[in-house]
């Protein structure tokens, strides 16, 4: 009974001493980083591990003084709002229309718009580059919100019709006796039942455009309209990088998620979820 | 009927536009710009046929790139399937710590890859790296590398980073699927006698079959779309030994402007993956268990 227990205990402490060893692994790089922003370049090759002598903002005021930090993350801003925006509602649209479709028509909708998700978004950048520059949307936040709209209405669609066939159709038939049209029930019905899911698609969505690199790559040259990850490219020495001042940019792009996933992180794990799920 | 259908094309009509004009057509475009010479500047371009595919098989950087993704495929489908479900056991049960745990190790899936691709350069930089500090400190000197820098090292050095990010994300879906398993069959193995060991083999793993393909198509997959960490971290360097598909791709045409010849390595990319996919469904499909 004693070995037993001692067997158990033994399992115990072992399990916990690697669930331990995974925390640490995930934390140390990340607390490594953020005394970086608190030193100097030579403070920093001095000591690049210790705590920083004292917390002071020097580079985090350095990055909104002298690298116009506000001007990228206005942009980032701009860029997401107005993507997730576009995301959510075109694409709680489609999911209504095929969720209330008849017949084989929004089976074979579903399947057109899902077939996105099978696709890698590499595969269609470079026409893509080409087609935005033919109609003048390259170096544009607009063409980059109509971009990520298209790429991430896929999952939309999924995500959301998903959900939407599940609504009860006596609730939809009592409405439209009632003389509601279907952008009442769309209006007053649907949305207002998959707010859920709608809320899940929206911190996937936010997280994907917010974070994102290729697009913004692809289609912002000219500085002023930059977005955050791709500001901080240019972070990046060729020959010696300042990681004070570029982990101070990290810390600046990465706030908003960090806190966000603090207080939500049941949506950003089903998001992420649901996102990952194909088929 | 008809006209309820019809009222209902435009909820779908706006979407159905923005996806097709800027996602499906480009996509297919790949395909047909692969068999042209085209620039992507001037208005001429000629017919070629295949050409760029041959000239795929014949380049020793594309040869490069291709074996370099299949290493850095393979180490981060490995470690990643692995350690997920390993973790994902560990703390499927719903209990406070759990759920604390299970908060921390999906974190770095919320910070952008080029962010985490910066914070591990310097975690791998061989004068103030953490890493060959930690070493040098464990009197381990001799381990200490360039771990970028050494063209054999880079592209497994970045795979590490690649499931490190993503083994806390993916291992909801295992824990999502553990925790679908009904507890009486456990209890009946129990009951028989079973080993953990066989309680694994012959309970848990037939019916986590459904979980195990989704984690490893879309490792496979999210291995392969892997741009924003290579990108941050060497840029396909050493003398493009972290170059990978989507990377080569990516320089062919924005540096070097053969846009032609860059989609074709799309092309190749989007094959590979639509491959894959389908060989690990039917695989898995075999192994599935309907309870």
């Amino acid at each position: 009974m004693i070995r037993l227990d001692l067997k158990t205990f033994a399992g115990k402490t072992f399990k916990q001493a690697l669930l331990i060893a995974y925390v640490l692994a995930v934390i140390l790089p990340f607390t490594v980083m953020f005394f970086a922003t608190f030193k100097s370049m030579s403070g920093l090759f001095q000591d690049p591990l210790g705590l920083p002598d004292s917390f002071k903002l020097t580079n985090y005021i350095e990055l909104f003084r002298k690298q116009d930090m506000f001007i990228y993350f206005k942009n980032s801003t701009v860029v997401t709002f107005f993507s997730v925006g576009s995301i959510l509602f075109l694409s709680s649209l489609v999911a209504f229309g095929i969720s209330r479709m008849k017949g084989r028509t929004g089976a074979m909708l579903f399947a057109f718009f899902t077939l996105g998700m099978m696709i890698p978004s590499q595969t269609s950048i470079i026409p893509l580059f080409i087609l935005m520059s033919k109609l003048g949307l390259s170096n544009s936040q607009l063409g980059l919100v109509l971009v990520e709209t298209a790429f991430i209405i896929p999952i939309g669609v999924f995500i959301l019709t998903g959900f939407m066939r599940t609504i009860p159709q006596e609730m939809i038939e009592a409405a439209q006796m009632d003389g509601a049209n279907e952008w009442h029930v769309y209006r007053r019905i649907a949305l207002p039942i998959s707010l859920p899911s709608v809320a899940t698609l929206a911190i996937f969505a936010l997280m994907i455009v917010w974070n994102n690199l290729l697009l913004p790559l692809l289609l912002l040259k000219q500085s002023s309209i930059k977005t955050l990850p791709l500001k901080l490219l240019e972070f990046k020495g060729e020959y010696l990088t300042n990681y004070p001042l570029l982990f101070s940019a990290v810390v600046v792009i990465s706030v908003p998620m960090v806190v966000l996933y603090v207080f939500l992180q049941r949506y950003f794990i089903e998001g992420v979820t649901a996102g990952s799920i194909k088929g | 009927m008809k006209t309820r259908n019809g009222t209902l094309w435009l909820f779908i009509i706006p979407g159905l536009i923005l996806y097709s004009f800027f996602f499906i057509i480009p996509a297919v475009s790949s395909l047909l710009l692969s068999l042209t010479n085209w620039d992507g500047m001037t208005y001429q371009f000629d017919w070629v046929g295949l050409k760029h595919y041959g000239d795929l098989a014949r380049d020793p950087v594309f040869g490069k790139a291709l074996g370099n993704n299949v290493k850095f495929s393979l180490t981060v489908i490995i470690f990643q399937f692995g350690l997920s479900l390993f973790f994902a056991i560990l703390v499927m049960k719903n209990t406070k710590l759990n759920v604390v745990y299970r908060t921390i190790f999906f974190f770095p899936t919320v910070v952008s890859s080029v962010s985490i691709g910066f914070i591990w350069m310097f975690v791998y930089d061989p004068n103030i790296g953490s890493l060959n500090l930690l070493l040098n400190s464990l009197g381990l000197e001799s381990l200490a590398r360039s771990w970028l820098g050494e063209p054999s090292l880079a592209i497994y050095s970045i795979a590490f980073v690649q499931f490190w990010g993503h083994t806390g994300q993916v291992m909801i879906i295992f824990i999502a699927g553990l925790q679908s398993i009904p507890k009486d069959l456990y209890e009946v193995a129990n009951i028989e006698g079973a080993s953990r060991w066989n309680a694994f083999r012959y309970v848990t793993w037939p019916l986590l079959a459904p979980s195990a393909t989704i984690v490893l198509a879309y490792t496979t997959i999210q291995s392969f779309k892997s741009f924003d960490l290579i990108i941050a971290m060497t840029d396909g360097g050493p003398n493009y030994a972290s170059e990978i598909l989507s990377t080569f791709m990516y320089h062919q045409a924005f540096t070097y402007f053969s846009f032609g010849y860059a989609t074709a390595a799309a092309v190749v990319l989007m094959l590979i993956i639509m491959v894959v996919t389908y060989f690990q469904f039917r695989l898995l499909k075999a192994d599935r268990v309907v309870y």
